[in-house]
């Protein structure tokens, strides 16, 4: 099957209403040629889970601009302030994470794990409605884990398989977010033939990827 | 020298060759510019790597390595890259020695609130919660006082960031140590006295025998 698709191809993927994980860290390895064509699609009501809502004019933040988004789970909102206005307004529903939950919460999603015990959130309002555990007289909270319909992620080199290696920081949420949806999309800056990618370099394995988009075929 | 780069200075002093350090963004960052000679603190990035550099020099900018502030960085020979899920392990899992983060306010239990002040600043907590909770040692920096109103309080009465983790308190004023029976004033900066941090300061503070100028 070929794995490469045009943007078209690609946007029959993503509809209203979807849940959707988006790869990056304020708009790195964010896979910014998807989003420009979802804000272009005009496709809304979307549920967004990632590490934050870029910058108004980067990445993830885009799409809050542009009201395509009616929730968001995600650690931190503070360099995109249409978040927080669209928050205070009602108009977003915002569901603050501590980081490294979220990053285990997708982690376990994609790994078959139904959740995890942590002490991060204690005695804060990260655990208003969570369930303790009690091991060995260390309380936990306990995080459930987080899938999508779908996950958007940026590659750096992507082979025609899908296999991708991730440069520098822009690997973070990625590789994590390519394990725990149902459909995997990743947006790769170059796209190279099989066998280009050493596998040892490798980072997420092509078996968790479903359709590629970019490069300069 | 202003009072950031003051406080700065007297955190590097804390840290130990070898130590993995997490800085927070502002203040904090200033740390980095004062680390001893001869002490090799490995920086951490919680975006996903160790090795943490100084700013680029012009022209020579990667725009996919930047720190957890979205400002471009480099990383040192040493460093290495990771996901999310792994660096977050390193800081939950105790492989962070130290971490040094700002606070909106800190009280006598060690508990923290910096991370939101509910109807005008709700950012998100970021990673903040997640490394009070991980790290060995938690480092306070921060001004002493908020235009004059006390920052360190007997109990925090913004929402927490995490109960009872913060193990060192340092001020342009004042060194304090958090322990289990209650702050302990440890060192007063040059010119200011015992009275001038009591009143920058609304939690009880309990004066060490052996009180100390400090030293940057």
């Amino acid at each position: 099957m070929d794995k490469i698709k045009t943007i078209d191809e690609i946007m029959l993927h993503i509809k209203d209403g979807m849940t959707i994980m988006i790869g990056g860290f304020m708009g790195v390895g964010t896979p910014e040629r998807i989003i420009d064509a979802i804000v272009d699609s005009g496709i809304k009501d979307l549920t967004i889970i990632a590490n934050d809502t870029g910058f108004p004019s980067i990445g993830i933040g885009r799409l809050v601009v542009n009201k395509q988004v009616k929730k968001v789970i995600a650690s931190h909102i503070g360099l995109n302030p249409e978040t927080g206005h669209q928050m205070n307004s009602g108009e977003l529903i915002v569901e603050l994470v501590p980081q490294g939950t979220l990053a285990e919460q997708i982690r376990c999603g994609g790994a078959g794990i139904g959740g995890f015990l942590t002490q991060t959130g204690l005695g804060t309002t990260v655990e208003e409605g969570k369930q303790k555990i009690n091991i060995k007289g260390t309380e936990y909270l306990l995080e459930l884990a987080l899938k999508a319909d779908l996950a958007l992620i940026g590659g750096s080199i992507v082979d025609k398989q899908g296999n991708v290696f991730y440069n520098a920081s822009t690997r973070n949420f990625n590789p994590l977010m390519a394990t725990a949806a149902d459909v995997v999309i990743v947006g790769a800056e170059k796209i190279v033939e099989v066998g280009e990618i050493d596998p040892h370099h490798v980072m997420t394995p092509s078996i968790f990827v479903d359709y590629i988009y970019g490069g300069k075929k | 020298m202003d009072s950031k780069e003051f406080i700065a200075r007297r955190i590097a002093k804390e840290l130990k060759d070898g130590d993995v350090v997490n800085l927070g963004i502002g203040l904090p960052t200033l740390v980095a510019n004062y680390i001893p000679e001869g002490v090799n603190v490995i920086l951490q990035s919680e975006n996903g790597f160790i090795g943490l550099g100084q700013a680029p020099e012009a022209g020579k900018e990667d725009k996919d390595i930047v720190n957890a502030g979205a400002q471009l960085v480099t990383i040192k020979k040493a460093g290495a890259y990771f996901d999310s899920a792994t660096s977050f392990g390193i800081i939950r899992g105790g492989h962070v020695h130290a971490t040094v983060l700002g606070a909106l306010e800190v009280d006598e239990k060690g508990n923290l609130a910096n991370h939101m002040i509910p109807g005008k600043m709700v950012p998100g907590m970021g990673g903040a919660m997640d490394l009070v909770n991980g790290a060995k040692k938690v480092i306070i920096a921060m001004i002493h006082t908020s235009k004059g109103a006390p920052k360190i309080l007997k109990k925090c009465r913004l929402p927490l960031t995490a109960v009872g983790k913060v193990g060192l308190i340092v001020t342009e004023m004042a060194v304090i140590e958090v322990t289990p029976h209650g702050l302990v004033l440890k060192e007063i900066a040059p010119g200011i006295s015992v009275e001038d941090v009591l009143k920058g300061t609304e939690a009880d503070l309990i004066i060490d025998d052996e009180l100390k100028i400090m030293e940057v």
